[in-house]
């Protein structure tokens, strides 16, 4: 396991800590990465993946450990650096400027003083021969999410590393664009480069890694060849324990059941340059069923989200009807007092307020829906009854948490996630909509929040869910439609939907369908 | 002929501090950082500026003074919201308020004092041509450095690798950070070459506009650069635009005023800022381009997580 043993060896760390606080995000973590292997880094959120390999790209500085590059031992104190080693980056959140073009860009991260025009022919020459197509003079605003990675990819190519970590990269990737990434790190490999990779996708992994390094709670809890295992028995080195499976049982007589949540002809005009107009969407989400929205991310889904809980009116009342009632020109606390309930993408300052206690963002969201549950006679606020109702719901949604009611930011992702969503399902909502409902959320919890909106569907109510994820989209749709390009695809009931055909879809080759939706209500 | 010549220098001696200031916190702006302390730097460049003029009797040590004064001021504002991370709103409003009192304070004695003026160009020959030859070759220093320092600005911030370096960071301090860019060492020397050219700015006007001390003398002219920026879509040519505009109007309406024109003078007054913000308004008219000139993090603290 160590360089005395293994000359092979690009990248070896020991020891590696990183304190935060009270928080050990890595706790001795021992890591050998061997020169032309694509080596899996796996973890929950929050096993300190990222923590990791920000400490290997310079951007944190370890508290203590070594590591050694070609078995020299190195310090890397900055990303520039790593970068004069020999290690490159491809950012989860990519690191990119959207005024600027995909030129400047690349310019940027190389310290050459060569002019903008020959980086420009560079970029082009290397990223046709990768195969991964791409125009130096576009504005990275205008660019897809997928588009916007080849630029990383290519950026971190043009530095010619010798270790090329990737940051959960095919979270953004249709399955088709992922394939296209495969295949290009397959030719890196063949090349004699290595590649850290680092996805919670355990099919992906088993796909195309060598070896594999688990982290849980940041401490190493296994090393192993991710082909001899099975998805379920990487899932348990991950997360210490079984994770529960969710049960969908299929719904009866939904052809005569009341929509619900109706969405009419929803048009949006872009409210910036680089944002996405939404074009005569209609869809139809009737009581008892799921419907999944699947789409790569930045294709109009948080404008369709802002437009359907309205947190953006629109000009036509009958664009958004929530039971029967024209809801378009209602603020979202006229369409709560209808029976809806919104959980938006963001968790931290959207969807809960970080400084204030779970108690009060509990009544933050609900004092006009049940006024006369929390606040009493002359507008004084009833804070036994808040606070008994958000102890209701901690425990119906098991969340963990360190003090009787903390602040929201004192939460996990996950445990908050689960308090928002818990907060609207605690109404007992007849229509709920959900953006990325299990984002950057652990295994654990992501079951639970999804096997309780399947219940709740069951129970009568209509379910909107959009998600980047599509293996959550399959575990838990009736319905999926696909939202590319401010367009949404024609809704597939889920036993026609392939992970080949929504890809397709994501990757828009049927565009816009969207005006001869399901007319069976 | 000779009015038009001597109103278009008056216009170009209005505009110069304007458009310094400008250009000044143009670049500040570009790297994300908005010093609302323009003013403030500005009249501590002119006490300074005036005082070492007075002094020294030298003009020049007098506006090398200023751009000192106006450096050393910004250091405040950059090692409070650079290193400290604070408030750049409040942090440059405060700047401002301590920089109108502490010159007042400073220049107690100076009031009333005779100044020194620094000497207008004169290249024999040249600047005897008519009309042309006092436009191009007679004007006052500052006004040449204005012209070369906004071009200079243009290029630096558009054709080199530092200026796209520094638009980069205003666009997104994270993503810079994460490339390794020294994104808090980028910043102070933007901030600093701000406050130098604010303090230039000042010391034009001690030393080449009215070449005395008054208390509160920059009359506004620090908050009028700070818009000007804003409304020219952070793009240098819209400054020297908007700056020029601002002191044609200024100068019109002043003359208008001398004539006695039958519209209250409170109108008059406000006309240089109407046809500012009307003209540069026009001029970005273009969304897109505006977005794409606008600093995505402008304001923001930026904390490297460590």
């Amino acid at each position: 396991m160590s360089a005395d043993h293994d000359g092979a060896n690009l990248l070896e760390v020991r020891g590696l800590t990183k304190i935060f606080g009270t928080l050990t995000a890595c706790d001795h973590v021992d890591l050998n990465i061997a020169k032309g292997e694509i080596h899996a880094l796996l973890g929950e959120n929050g096993a300190g993946k990222s923590t990791l390999v920000k400490m290997l790209f310079g951007s944190l500085e370890p508290n203590s450990g070594e590591i050694f590059w070609n078995g020299q031992p190195v310090r890397i104190t900055s990303p520039g650096v790593a970068k004069k080693l020999g290690i490159g980056m491809v950012f989860q959140h990519f690191s990119l400027f959207e005024a600027l073009t995909a030129a400047e860009n690349i310019a940027l991260s190389l310290d050459d003083g060569s002019p903008i025009s020959s980086i420009a022919a560079k970029a082009r020459a290397l990223s046709y021969s990768y195969g991964l197509p791409l125009d130096p003079e576009s504005l990275v605003g205008d660019l897809s999410v997928g588009e916007r990675q080849r630029i990383e990819i290519i950026r971190c190519l043009l530095q010619t590393p010798q270790l090329i970590i990737l940051d959960e990269p095919t979270s953004v990737l249709t399955p088709q664009e992922a394939d296209k990434l495969f295949e290009t790190l397959e030719r890196l490999r063949a090349e004699g480069k290595s590649i850290l990779y680092i996805s919670h996708r355990l099919e992906e992994v088993k796909r195309i890694c060598d070896r594999a390094t688990v982290l849980r709670h940041g401490k190493v809890v296994g090393h192993c060849n991710p082909r001899e295992e099975t998805a379920a028995s990487l899932a348990r080195m991950m997360v210490g324990s079984e994770v529960l499976a969710v049960v969908r049982a299929p719904v009866e007589g939904i052809e005569t059941a009341q929509p619900l949540l109706e969405i009419r002809g929803l048009n949006r005009k872009p409210a910036t340059p680089f944002s996405i107009p939404l074009k005569n969407i209609s869809l139809n989400v009737r009581a008892g069923e799921v419907i999944g929205i699947a789409g790569v991310a930045g294709n109009g889904q948080g404008e369709f989200f802002e437009s359907v809980s309205g947190e953006v009116l629109q000009q036509d009342a009958a664009s958004v009807r929530i039971r029967g009632k024209d809801a378009g020109g209602l603020t979202i606390t006229g369409r709560r007092l209808l029976g809806a309930a919104f959980v938006p993408e963001e968790r931290l300052g959207h969807g809960a307020a970080p400084r204030m206690k779970l108690s009060e963002n509990l009544l933050l969201s609900r004092h006009a829906t049940d006024g006369k549950a929390f606040v009493g006679a002359g507008g004084m606020v009833k804070s036994g009854a808040v606070y008994a109702a958000s102890q209701r719901i901690i425990e119906a949604m098991d969340v963990r948490k360190s003090a009787p009611d903390p602040e929201a930011a004192a939460l996990s992702g996950g445990n908050l996630q689960k308090f928002i969503v818990g907060r609207e399902l605690d109404r007992r909502p007849s229509v709920m909509v959900v953006n990325q409902p299990t984002w950057g959320v652990d295994a654990g919890a992501a079951a639970h929040i999804r096997q309780a909106l399947i219940e709740l569907s069951r129970s009568g109510s209509a379910v909107l869910v959009i998600s980047q994820d599509l293996d959550e989209l399959f575990e838990i749709s009736d319905v999926i439609a696909v939202m590319h390009n401010g367009e949404l695809s024609k809704p597939m009931p889920i036993a026609e939907a392939t992970f080949e055909k929504v890809g397709l879809l994501m990757g828009g080759a049927e565009p816009g369908h969207a005006e001869h939706t399901l007319e069976t209500a | 002929m000779d009015i038009t010549v001597n109103i278009l220098l008056t216009i170009a001696t209005a505009a110069t501090p304007l458009l310094i200031a400008a250009i000044g916190e143009l670049v500040v702006e570009r790297s994300g950082v908005l010093n609302l302390g323009v003013e403030g730097m500005m009249i501590m460049g002119a006490v300074g500026g005036f005082g070492a003029g007075y002094l020294t009797g030298s003009p020049w040590i007098g506006l090398l003074a200023a751009i000192v004064m106006g450096a050393l001021f910004s250091l405040l504002f950059a090692v409070m919201t650079l290193s400290l991370a604070t408030n750049q709103v409040a942090t440059g409003l405060s700047l401002t308020l301590l920089g109108l009192g502490l010159s007042g304070m400073i220049g107690t004695s100076f009031v009333g004092q005779p100044g020194v003026r620094l000497p207008n160009l004169d290249i024999p020959g040249l600047s005897s041509i008519p009309v042309l030859g006092k436009l191009l070759f007679g004007q006052d220093p500052v006004f040449y450095i204005s012209i070369a320092l906004t071009a200079a600005v243009m290029w630096f911030l558009f054709k080199t690798r530092t200026g796209l370096t520094l638009r980069s960071i205003g666009d997104s301090h994270t993503s810079a950070h994460a490339l390794g860019i020294k994104v808090i060492r980028y910043r102070y020397l933007a901030v600093i070459f701000g406050g130098a050219c604010a303090g230039l700015a000042g010391g034009h006007l001690s030393l080449v506009y009215t070449p005395q001390w008054v208390e509160n003398m920059s009359a506004g002219r620090g908050w009028i650069a700070l818009a000007l920026v804003v409304f020219a879509s952070w793009r240098p040519w819209r400054v020297l635009a908007g700056a020029y505009i601002f002191g044609a109007v200024w100068i019109g309406q002043l003359h208008a005023q001398a004539f006695g024109i039958p519209v209250p003078s409170q109108m008059l007054s406000s006309l240089p800022y109407l046809a500012t913000v009307v003209v540069l308004v026009l001029i970005s008219r273009n969304k897109r381009l505006t977005m794409m000139n606008t600093p995505a993090s402008l304001g923001q603290p930026f904390v490297p997580d460590r």
